[in-house]
């Protein structure tokens, strides 16, 4: 074991002390030695055998506060073994040989025979039952004193993480027994995090005693244990009940605050979803005027692209999805080439003629799917960097892989802007849209403008099937059930506008997130999309109405 | 002027073609109903299942009458018909599981016959009114318009999903028992559902007919075809166009309450999106705004899907994906038009 605190290392041999009449005071100088020990000690020295074996038969007793004591002079202690130990009597798996002086520890109590080790020497000691071993049985009382005095010694662990776990651990966990040690361990932690949940854990302490001037340490804790306590001396007839109450208010607040803060979290990771998918549907639908119902088959391309490319990098989940940004995109923008070369381009200014085309390939691009792989959904593993979540505070945490997916929307979608806005091809998409007739005249080839535009505007769409493949399964059915989103997110912004799109998508995730705790997930869907029916109905031109003479 | 020109000779096409569709369906019916009635052992006897089948396809060619009559003749594209159809499928649903057990108290009242075929034409035709007052008085058209039906559908289709809604789920309304007191699993309730489909085909044919040689349904074709110029000339298209849409989900509401009891099933299913489009493409390859191609397109298409559905799964969303683009592309006008000009070909040959 190292410890951080080097300067502080003074090789220390420390009696335990006698158990006193003055059963309170001496358990207080227990517990500060303990942690001050633990704190100051660089290497624990290993106890002798007969020692060891003198603390673990201080707890074999049935009179509780004896045993309480015992577990003190454990934890006190130099055994090495003694963390152990006492997590093993917390769960109830410390035992004592029936015949005999040997104490095990049960390391596995499912199923009638246990495997049980040697206590002291950690060696094999075969089998035991409910017959051969006794294990020492302990109450609520001294279940919360052992939680204590375990999240006490990890305090001294060398990691600060480990440091911070036990800090956090000792919330709520404080008693009269080891505030002194906790003080002292405040006064010597070095990281202000563990400083944080120390000082909580001391101020809920002293508030529980009614100290009204600890109460301000604790305004705005979010910690689940703060609250509960709080809730408890609120409710009861305390003299500090008042003041605990204005705090909890405060919490309540804050951390409502935070929930909203959340919500709002999870309706742009799924309004940047929506943006995706019809972000391409915007640069199709608004240049060309063509309906692509195939849209949703080109994300589906999309995400099979990642797929397969995973596929071919086993264990190299993050390579594969960085190729699988290009990668998905050439392929279902070669995709959406293909289609507006072979059937969209003979069906111009038939809107609805498209509309059941593309419908129809579709259809095709599906069941292709569904024969070249199969029916069966599949799953693409996410790299490291996009697995768990981003823990903020006790009230807002972030889940990676929606964090990605938010983020690459927005570089997706400032991309496409740029691209629009500042490129040749995107100057002459614009002339395209505005008047098709005179940007031919000037010599832009409309029908090269048309086939890139398509082939961008399904690019866009395996984008979007790279981000799907990272929260949901990778199936033929996975375009489908985008494509009538798609088609109100476009139609709710305005078409033709991809400013529009991102207002319109993002604002229908955070309604439907919004909706979701009130009506449940289907019907807040179901309300969204009757809303954006009739939204539509009061302005069919969308959010934002394309400038200048339309046709 | 030209409007007018060619809905005379769109009239005389369709004389002809309206005998000879009436005649093929009363023939058919008969054929069907003589060949069932042949003693079991006989090469030609058509067994309940068979019968039972067209049984469905008829209330599939009716539902295509529906859409034609707008699609068709009125220039919208619905792409959520389904709706209508699933609508009046689970209000005779309703009726038959109400008899029985059911499943909230409020369906008790569907028990009674009448109640339930007035829910049969007026949930989707309140829905259709709702819908189309909403969405033609603010005149969205074209595209946008078949978005909000795909839309409407599948928001439907969600709802339906839901156990609150006290519709099964998705599960549906399934396990009827008798219809008007008759058993639903007799050979002859079969063949009675078979002859009141028929008849109710060809009774919205000639209705159908009716409406679009009416003053109203020349009213219709204008509007589909200069939507503004109609308007300036003083009419009010909105009204048209509501009143045609709400006739159309009648219908489509009628071929659901007849399609259930032959199926056996009702489930959200039907108010998939993919089933409304599949609708469309009946329609499509039959050939638009003559009424008698949608019921062709109907009966082949769905003939075509039992046909492949059976003997190779896979081939059928290819065959039907193809269908959606050689028909849009290389005929638009479908196989009726196919049929018509073949004709003029001859004709100005001779």
């Amino acid at each position: 074991m190292t410890s951080t605190h080097a300067t502080n290392v003074q090789p220390k041999s420390v009696t335990v002390p006698q158990v006193g009449s003055d059963l309170r005071h001496c358990l207080t100088v227990v517990a500060a030695l303990l942690v001050w020990l633990a704190l100051v000690s660089p290497v624990q020295a290993e106890v002798t055998p007969q020692r060891a074996q003198t603390l673990l038969q201080a707890l074999d007793t049935n009179d509780f506060d004896a045993k309480a004591e015992a577990a003190q002079a454990i934890a006190a202690s130099d055994a090495a073994q003694k963390t152990r130990w006492l997590e093993a009597l917390l769960d109830g798996r410390l035992a004592r040989e029936r015949r005999g002086e040997r104490f095990y520890i049960i390391t596995d109590d499912s199923g009638r025979e246990w495997p049980i080790i040697d206590a002291i020497t950690y060696e094999d000691a075969g089998t035991g039952s409910r017959r051969s071993v006794d294990a020492f049985r302990i109450n609520n009382a001294l279940r919360t004193q052992l939680q204590g005095l375990i999240a006490s010694l990890s305090l001294g662990a060398g990691d600060e993480a480990t440091r911070l776990d036990a800090a956090k651990r000792l919330i709520g966990e404080v008693d009269a027994q080891s505030v002194d040690a906790v003080t002292t361990q405040l006064d010597n932690e070095e990281s202000s995090a563990v400083r944080a949940e120390l000082e909580t854990a001391l101020a809920l302490y002293r508030v529980e005693q009614g100290d009204v001037t600890a109460l301000e340490t604790l305004s705005g804790n979010l910690d689940t244990r703060v609250r509960n306590s709080l809730t408890t001396i609120a409710n009861s007839d305390a003299p500090i009940a008042a003041d605990a109450e204005e705090v909890l208010a405060g919490i309540e607040n804050k951390r409502a605050w935070y929930e909203r803060g959340q919500t709002l979290f999870f309706g742009l990771s799924a309004g940047s979803v929506l943006v995706l998918a019809a972000i391409g549907l915007a640069i199709t639908f608004g240049v060309m005027g063509v309906i692509n119902m195939a849209h949703g088959e080109l994300i589906m391309l999309g995400a099979y692209t990642t797929w397969m490319i995973q596929q071919l990098l086993p264990g190299q989940p993050g390579l594969a999805l960085l190729l699988a940004i290009p990668g998905g995109f050439l392929v279902a923008g070669a995709f959406g080439i293909l289609i507006e070369r072979s059937v969209i381009r003979f069906l111009k200014g038939r809107p609805l003629e498209t509309l059941l085309a593309t419908f129809g390939i579709s259809l095709i691009l599906q069941q292709l799917v569904r024969t070249v792989f199969s029916p069966l959904n599949r799953r693409v593993n996410s790299p490291d960097w996009l697995q768990g979540a981003w823990h903020l505070n006790e009230a807002l945490s972030l889940t990676l892989n929606r964090l990605g997916v938010l983020i690459f929307c927005l570089v997706v979608f400032a991309a496409l802007w740029a691209l629009m806005r500042y490129t040749r091809l995107g100057l002459e998409v614009r002339a395209v849209t505005q008047n098709r007739a005179m940007a031919r005249s000037m010599g832009v080839r409309a029908a090269r403008v048309d086939m890139l535009t398509f082939g961008l505007g399904a690019g866009v769409a395996g984008l979007a099937g790279v981000a799907l493949s990272q929260i949901t399964n990778v199936g033929p059915n996975l375009g489908q059930s985008y494509i009538v989103d798609s088609f109100l997110v476009v139609v709710f912004g305005g078409v033709g506008n991809l400013w529009g799109t991102l207002v319109a998508g993002m604002s229908l995730g955070v309604i439907n997130q919004v909706l979701q705790p009130w009506v449940g997930a289907v019907l807040a869907k179901v309300i969204v999309l009757i809303g954006v029916i009739l939204f539509i109905q009061k302005r069919p031109q969308g959010l934002f109405a394309p400038k200048g003479r339309t046709s | 002027m030209s409007i007018a020109a060619m809905f005379k000779r769109n009239s005389l096409l369709d004389e002809r073609s309206t005998w000879i569709t009436s005649v093929v369906l009363i023939v058919g019916m008969l054929a069907v109903v003589v060949l069932h009635a042949l003693p079991p052992d006989h090469a030609w006897h058509l067994n309940g299942s068979v019968v039972s089948l067209l049984g469905k396809y008829l209330t599939y060619m009716l539902l295509a009458l529906a859409v034609d009559l707008i699609w068709g003749y009125l220039g919208i594209l619905s792409l959520g018909h389904g709706a209508f159809f699933a609508l009046g499928g689970y209000a005779m649903g309703l009726y038959l599981t109400a008899q029985q057990s059911p499943l909230a108290p409020w369906q008790g009242v569907m028990a009674h016959f009448p109640v339930a075929a007035l829910g049969v034409v007026l949930a989707p035709g309140l829905l259709a009114l709702v819908f189309g007052w909403l969405a033609f008085r603010s005149r969205v058209t074209g595209v946008y318009l078949s978005i909000i039906t795909q839309a409407l559908t599948f928001a439907l289709m969600l709802a339906f999903n839901r156990n609150e809604m006290g519709m099964g789920g998705s599960t549906g309304l399934t396990r009827f028992d008798e219809l008007l007191g008759f058993s639903l699993s007799s050979e002859s309730m079969t063949v009675a559902l078979f002859v009141a489909s028929g008849v109710t085909v060809l009774l919205a044919f000639w209705g159908c007919k009716a409406v679009t040689r009416s003053r109203l349904g020349r009213v219709c074709m204008a509007t589909r075809d200069a939507e503004a110029r109609v308007r300036f000339i003083g009419y009010r298209v909105e009204h048209v166009k509501l009143a045609v849409f709400v006739l159309s989900a009648m219908i489509a509401g009628i071929a659901g309450a007849l399609y259930v009891p032959q199926v056996g099933i009702i489930n959200p299913s039907t108010f998939a999106p993919l089933f409304s489009i599949e609708v469309v493409v009946w329609v499509a390859l039959g050939g638009r705004a003559t009424l008698y191609g949608a019921l062709l397109g109907a009966l082949v298409v769905n003939y075509l899907k039992t046909l492949l559905t059976g003997v190779m799964p896979d081939a059928w969303l290819f065959l039907l994906g193809g269908l959606f683009v050689v028909v849009t592309m290389f005929l638009p006008q479908g196989v009726a038009g196919l049929m018509t000009h073949l004709r003029r070909r001859r004709e100005v040959a001779t």
